[in-house]
Parts: structure tokens; sequence; C-alpha cells
């Protein structure tokens, strides 16, 4: 099981982890970001990916 | 032993190539060398954030993994010379390493005005960490700073002192700041957001003295007006770090030039099979859009690049099946950006300065609104004001 965390102090809402990993990351009705603070580990690559791509880099994994 | 891969460039572009090479199973050495003494970090917040707060590296630095634990970083050396034919990189003490493979990562550098008698200080530039540490100094209320170049960077500095309580003024060569990377109507309006904070703009003017022995004290535009300022900031934009590869059969015209699999290419355009390059420095099609080979400065464009470069190389050296499939698949990523300023938050994909058009697509202008971007009738790109979900739904449409 992954846990993860997203500084909701950084996060400006850009949506560009929602590509990465859909299955984690979306917008809601009001374009706020919301996530799943658990995941599967075959999701590890998928959020990787959406940790890079964060422009205000606010996702990490928690250990 | 084998030779190590040797990445040139110890920022984004960099480090992500690094991280896609041990993804994509290369697991022999990997050797980076960077000019600036700093472990990779990141250069957006250098106009917002770290303009605002006392933070220094640790605050922007990029998170790393276990995927790079055992890279081996040369923090603060330059590489002079890289030499495609021999396979080798000299540093800046004119010690040469060899490599397997080469990823060059060099990004672009502030240009700087070339008149004469610049003033010896006041004057500053944003590139790097050290750039807008030097410059969150003179940043305090009351200060008159004036920008010269009315681009992103400039623009998005200026909101951030205007906030600090500094008096700020833009002069812009163009009609209208962000023109070029955003379109007439989306300009005017950003331009009537600053100016209603404050931010004084003079455009259509050149500077052409900044006057101060050893400070900064006023700039002289082309109309004889005279601007007193307590410091400078050149935001005229940048130029590609590509000198380190002079002296080889390349293309060096704006940019290193590389093919689909972003391999630097030779002056008839046939591959060197072994070096690469990534980010701001490389200029590649996109053929998505346009048959044109450009640069791109957009921050998600290093990541998607090092992901190509990582699969390609790891194949390679690897002698892994899987290669002819990676580089049958051409280099084809949808640039995004974002800006904030004030209240503005901009979010784009595409590539807006290769359109002739603008419509507006979604919301009302002056307010939330969707802009599309178009090259004869195929839409190259969008720019939303807010409506976040309305923007990302258009990512996928963008191209020809
Ligand atoms: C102030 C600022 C704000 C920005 N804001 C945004 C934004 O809001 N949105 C957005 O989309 N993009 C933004 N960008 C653009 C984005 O940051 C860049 O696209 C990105 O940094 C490019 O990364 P890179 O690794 O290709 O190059 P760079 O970040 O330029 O890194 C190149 C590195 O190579 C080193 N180097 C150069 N020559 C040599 C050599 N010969 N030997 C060894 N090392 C060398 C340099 O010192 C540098 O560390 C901004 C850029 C800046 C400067
Ligand atoms: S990419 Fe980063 S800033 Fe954007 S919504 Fe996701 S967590 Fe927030």
């Amino acid at each position: 099981m992954l846990k993860i965390h997203v500084d909701m102090e950084k996060c400006q809402h850009y949506g560009q982890c929602v590509f990465e990993a859909p299955a984690v990351f979306h917008l809601n009705d009001e374009d706020k970001l919301e996530y799943a603070a658990t995941a599967d580990d075959s999701q590890r690559d998928d959020i990787q990916l959406a940790i890079e791509v964060c422009p205000m880099q606010a996702i990490k994994f928690v250990e | 032993m084998v030779d190590p891969v040797v990445i040139v460039g110890g920022a984004m572009g960099g480090l992500r190539t690094a991280e896609s090479l041990r993804r994509s199973g290369y697991s022999g050495p990997i050797r980076v060398f960077g000019e600036e003494p700093h472990a990779p970090y990141n250069r957006p917040p250098l106009s917002k954030e770290v303009l605002a707060a006392r933070v220094d590296h640790a605050a922007v630095a990029f998170p790393q993994g276990d995927a790079t634990a055992d890279v081996e970083w040369n923090l603060g050396t330059r590489i002079e010379h890289v030499d495609l034919a021999r396979s080798v990189v000299v540093d800046e003490r004119g010690d040469e390493h060899p490599y397997s493979g080469v990823v060059v990562a060099t990004g672009l550098r502030s240009r700087h005005l070339d008149l004469p008698a610049m003033p010896t200080s006041g004057v500053h530039a944003v590139r790097s960490l050290d750039d807008a540490i030097a410059l969150r100094e003179v940043l305090t209320p009351g200060t008159r700073i004036v920008i010269y170049g009315a681009g992103f960077i400039g623009c998005e500095v200026a909101a951030t002192a205007n906030k600090l309580g500094a008096e700020v003024i833009v002069v812009g060569k163009g009609p209208v700041p962000l023109l070029r990377p955003l379109g007439a109507q989306l300009a005017s309006d950003i331009q009537s957001r600053q100016e209603a904070h404050g931010v004084k703009f003079f455009m259509n003017s050149r500077i052409t003295r900044v006057i101060g022995g050893d400070r900064v004290e006023s700039v002289l535009l082309d109309n004889g007006v005279e601007i007193w300022c307590n410091a400078f900031i050149e935001a005229i934009g940048s130029e590609p770090n590509v000198e380190l590869l002079d002296d080889n059969d390349v293309d060096l015209d704006d940019g290193v030039r590389v093919d689909q699999n972003l391999r630097i290419t030779r002056a008839d355009g046939t591959p060197w099979a072994n070096a690469f390059a990534v980010g701001d420095v490389a200029r590649f099609p996109i053929p998505r859009f346009s048959d044109r080979i450009r640069r791109v400065e957009h921050w998600n464009v290093p990541t998607e690049m090092a992901r190509k470069v990582g699969k390609v190389l790891a194949a390679q050296i690897n002698d892994a099946p899987d290669l002819e499939a990676e580089t049958s698949k051409a280099f084809d990523p949808i640039p995004s950006f974002w800006s904030d300023q004030f209240e503005v938050s901009l979010l784009a994909y595409g590539l807006i300065d290769e359109a002739d058009r603008v419509e507006l697509l979604e919301g009302r202008e002056g307010s939330e609104c969707v802009y599309g971007y178009f090259m004869g009738d195929d839409l190259v790109g969008v720019c939303g004001v807010g409506m976040r979900s309305a923007v990302m739904a258009y990512r996928t449409k963008v191209g020809r």
C-alpha cells in the first residue's frame, strides 16, 4: 500500500497530476484537487510521474 | 569497465534524465556535471515565492528518491567542450571524461543589454537561485524598480515586487506586454489588471542608456524620457547555452538541433547515435503542431524530453529489443505552462505563438474565460484565465 500526501498550501490546482495518475487525482466540480491518500502498489510509477510534473512540487509519498 | 552516461547540466532536465534512465532499466554509472553549485531546483518560484520570502535552496530543491541515489553529481563544474566524434566531455580544468552516451541539458542564460558604461551594481536578472536571492535584497517597500522586458518573467517579477511594496515600472518593446505568448486580447487584459494594482508600463519603448556609476540611478528611453530608479532588472529574454558543442558537426542555430528521438543531428540532418539534448536548450520538431523545428521554454517540456531520452538511451545501451519500437515513435509532446500574476492564474496547452488568430472559446473577456489560438483552421493552443476543468478538456484537442 502506498501513502500519498499533497501539500494543499502549495497546490494551485493545476491538475497536471490528473493526467499522469487519474486513478489517484482528480479535480472536483469546483476545480479543486481531490486525491486518494492511499493507493495500490501498482500505481507507483504513475504517482511518481505525477510527482515529477506537479508545477508546485506539492506531491510526495509518505514513508 | 563501461563508460558512464554523462549528463551536462544539473537542473531539471538533467535530473529527470537520470531518473528516466533508471526507470527505463539502465543500471550503469551516471555522471552529471552542473555549473551551478546547487542540486537541481525548481525555477518558477524564482520570480514568485523566492522573491517574496526568506527561503533558501531547500524550499525549491527537487526531492530525490532512491532512483538517483547512486548518481555522481559534479556540481560547480562547468563542461567546456563535448567532442562528439571521440565521445568525451572536457571540464573547465581540461580533464577529459569519456562517455557511452551524453545528454546535453544546459538550458538558457539571461540575455544582457549591450550598452556602454553600465553601472557596476543595481543591475539584476532572474534566471538562477543566486540571481533571485540577490534581487530579493533590494525589493523593499518604497524602492523604485525598472524592469526591462514585458514577457512572463518581467510581468511576474513586476507583480511580486508590487505586492512587496516596491514601485514598479515595466519598459517593453511591443505595444502590449506578453503579446507573443498570449495574443492581443489576453495581453491587454493582463496589462489592465497589472495597472489596476499600480504597475506602470512604458510600451513601444527601448532603453538606450542605463545611467549610474557604481549604482543605477536612472534609465533613458529612446523617446527621451528618463526614469529614475534604485534597481534595474533585465528581463529581455534568454539565449541557449550551446557553446560547449562548438567545433562539432552540429546545427547550433538558436539551440541544439535534435531529431524526433532527441538525438543531436549533424548539419546534414543525420543523428549522432549516442548524443542527445533535452530541455530549453534543444530545438526539436513537434509534428502535431507544425513543421517548424523550434525551442519551447515551458516547464513540462524538459521532463517529457527526459522521459523519451531515458527510454531510448537505456534501450540502446542494454541492446534491448524494444529500441526499435521506442525510436519509431516520434517525440510529440503537448507543451503546457502556467503563470500567476496578481489574481490572474493562467493555464495553457499547446503552442500559442504559432497561431495567426485568437478566438474566445468560453467565458467572458476580462473575467474567467478560455481563449483558443488557431493556425488556419487548426487549434494550436488554448489558454484559460481560471476555468481549470474547461481548459483541461481542450488538452488533447490541440494540434493539427
Ligand atoms: C524565473 C523563471 C520563472 C519561470 N516560470 C515558469 C512558469 O511559471 N511556467 C513555466 O512553464 N515555465 C517557467 N519557467 C521555465 C522553466 O523553468 C524552464 O523551462 C526550465 O527551467 C528548463 O529546464 P532545463 O533543465 O532545460 O534548463 P535550465 O533550468 O536552464 O538548467 C540548465 C543548467 O545547466 C547548467 N549549465 C549550463 N551550461 C553548462 C555547462 N557548460 N556545463 C555544466 N553545466 C552547465 C546551468 O548552470 C543550469 O543549471 C521559468 C523560468 C525562470 C528562469
Ligand atoms: S499537479 Fe500539483 S499543483 Fe496541480 S493539482 Fe496536482 S498537486 Fe495540485
